[in-house]
């Protein structure tokens, strides 16, 4: 007998969710082909004119610019911490570790708006010190975007070590491997596909920040999403169409390389995952 | 020899455990702390910030809508979730590829381009009003934004992404045997979903619902976007005070209250859904 699969009602009411979910997406394209000025869907003939105001208006390039500058630096940063901080409640498992990790993911949890107030508290304040890293500068932003972002970085490395045997590390440590040597020669290389991801994750999330951006910047640092929000409250300009199809474009092209990264992926693992339950089936054996 | 190599090890455990706490303690917890103490202090010191969250029908009014959209939001969410969570998880290999796409691919888009894409299709000239004006629908075009049906139908989108992983792994820990047992017993598809799948999944749904509603509460962009200033939820009103009134004392106040509310329903969420279901 087969499985228990979905009747056709189920499959109706996903496909309904499905349509709901991917309409919005669409409705972009057709906009960004428009010839007018202002957001209205084409009628008759198509333009390219908002994808060369893109080219044409050097605040597009600028600000691409900054918020890839910004989520370099800050997934960088984000994504070592992080790791560093998966390591030590893996390795040295200590008392508090919930108390710990339940610390580190509240960024997460805080209702955004809180968290930018924070942020908002922190680098006026820190421009009171100094000119550099502080409000409306880009360091100021890398800095609020490693607090949000650090978070999800730990909770995917600490998903990629919870998959991870244990006696691996045991077997190197029994071996007299110091604790450099577990973490570089060991674990490190173990979970580096983890890393990759919460590097890609962290890199993504600093690039479409905007709850906390918009606190924390005024005229200087202006990020691709804060040029969009103030495209979006004044007069909506259909530019911001043609930039969203790009960005849309770019998103399911970078998911697609994953998905496929990650298809070649699970194959490997199970088989090696088989081939431990044969090992330790067979030492059992042998043993008992 | 133990000694010695407890020492050794406690060297590096700091080393790897104290640079993102101390991070987060300068750049998060004590400026958190700035914050309450802004609620208590500006403009002036005293409880007064307080008093009059209480007492302003205008504050009163906005947390009113807030709790009355996040409650339509949750619902209809969750409800979505549910049914596309379904697919994926009892689907044929097929269905399940294409619905898993049909999930991360708006999970992974920006809440600015959803927001927008909600606005080409349903603003007065969008999509779906010059569709139904061409056809003769419609003489005017129906006002689907700029109200609080557009931000409800914006939120639901966000926020279902999220709600689904809760629901499917509830679903995928469900034993596949109890459902084709049911059957073999004769037992009709609506029966076997009401009375076998749903109270299975139930931790499942209560897990997506507090999710939903947490995040809701402090939503900021797409109300905002897709609100046009009408229908104004708290954290925008946070954001209207910060930078319009100039009122931070009002703004930290509303932020420790909405901390406080969060704080409470996660305390609820955790005592229904074990910490590690919610890890994926």
């Amino acid at each position: 007998m087969s499985g228990y699969r979905p009747g056709l009602f189920a499959i109706f009411a996903a496909a309904a969710v499905a349509v709901f979910l991917l309409m919005p997406l669409l409705a972009i394209v057709p906009v960004s082909f428009t010839h007018t000025r202002y957001l209205a869907m084409p009628q008759g003939q198509l333009s390219l004119r908002h994808y060369r105001e893109l080219i044409d208006n050097p605040d597009w390039l600028n600000s691409a610019l900054l918020s890839l500058r910004v989520g370099l630096v800050s997934s960088a940063v984000a994504t070592i911490l992080a790791t560093a901080f998966g390591l030590g409640i893996w390795m040295f498992r200590p008392r508090l570790a919930a108390l710990l990790v339940g610390f580190v993911l509240l960024p997460m949890v805080v209702p955004p708006v809180v968290s930018a107030m924070t942020l908002y508290f922190l680098l006026t304040t820190l421009s009171g010190f100094n000119d550099i890293v502080g409000y409306d500068s880009w360091l100021g932003v890398a800095l609020a975007h490693v607090v949000m972002i650090a978070p999800f970085a730990v909770v995917l490395v600490l998903v990629a070590l919870s998959q991870l045997d244990r006696r691996i590390d045991l077997a190197a440590r029994g071996m007299g491997a110091s604790v450099a040597q577990r973490a570089f020669r060991v674990i490190l290389p173990n979970i580096k596909f983890g890393i990759l991801t919460a590097a890609l994750l962290s890199f993504v999330l600093s690039w479409e920040e905007i709850g906390v951006t918009l606190f924390i910047t005024s005229v200087n640092a202006v990020t691709l999403p804060r040029l969009i929000w103030m495209g979006l409250h004044d007069n909506i300009d259909p530019a911001i169409a043609a930039v969203s199809v790009l960005l849309i474009t770019v998103t399911i092209l970078v998911l697609l390389t994953r998905l496929l990264i990650q298809g070649r992926r699970p194959i490997a693992w199970s088989s090696r995952a088989r081939h431990r339950r044969q090992l330790s089936a067979r030492r059992d054996q042998a043993e008992g | 020899m133990r000694r010695v190599r407890g020492q050794l090890a406690s060297g590096p455990r700091l080393l790897l455990l104290a640079p993102l706490l101390l991070f987060l303690a300068g750049a998060y917890g004590i400026p958190f702390l700035g914050v309450v103490r802004w609620s208590f202090t500006q403009p002036e010191p005293g409880i007064g910030q307080y008093v009059k969250l209480v007492g302003d029908p205008l504050v009163l009014s906005v947390f009113l809508r807030t709790f009355r959209i996040c409650a339509a939001v949750t619902v209809c969410a969750t409800a979505g979730a549910y049914a596309i969570a379904y697919l994926w998880v009892r689907g044929t290999p097929l269905q399940r590829g294409v619905t898993e796409l049909c999930i991360l691919i708006p999970f992974w888009i920006s809440v600015l381009t959803r927001a927008f894409g909600w606005l080409a299709l349903l603003s007065n000239r969008g999509l779906l009003n010059s569709w139904l004006e061409g056809i003769g629908v419609i003489a005017d075009p129906l006002p689907l934004v700029h109200n609080e049906f557009g931000v409800i139908v914006g939120m639901t989108h966000f926020l279902i992404p999220f709600a689904v992983f809760p629901i499917a792994s509830a679903m995928r820990s469900l034993d596949e045997r109890v459902l084709l047992a049911a059957r073999g017993l004769g037992a009709r598809r609506l029966r076997i979903f009401w009375t076998i799948f749903v109270p299975m999944t139930a931790a499942g749904i209560i897990g997506a619902a507090l999710i939903v509603f947490v995040f809701s509460l402090g939503f900021f962009v797409t109300p905002a976007i897709l609100g046009g200033g009408r229908s104004v939820m708290v954290a925008e009103l946070v954001y209207l005070r910060m930078f319009q009134s100039i009122d931070w004392g009002l703004g930290a106040a509303i932020s420790v209250v909405l901390v406080l509310i969060v704080g409470l329903l996660l305390a609820l969420l955790f005592r229904f859904v074990r910490p590690a279901s919610l890890a994926r």
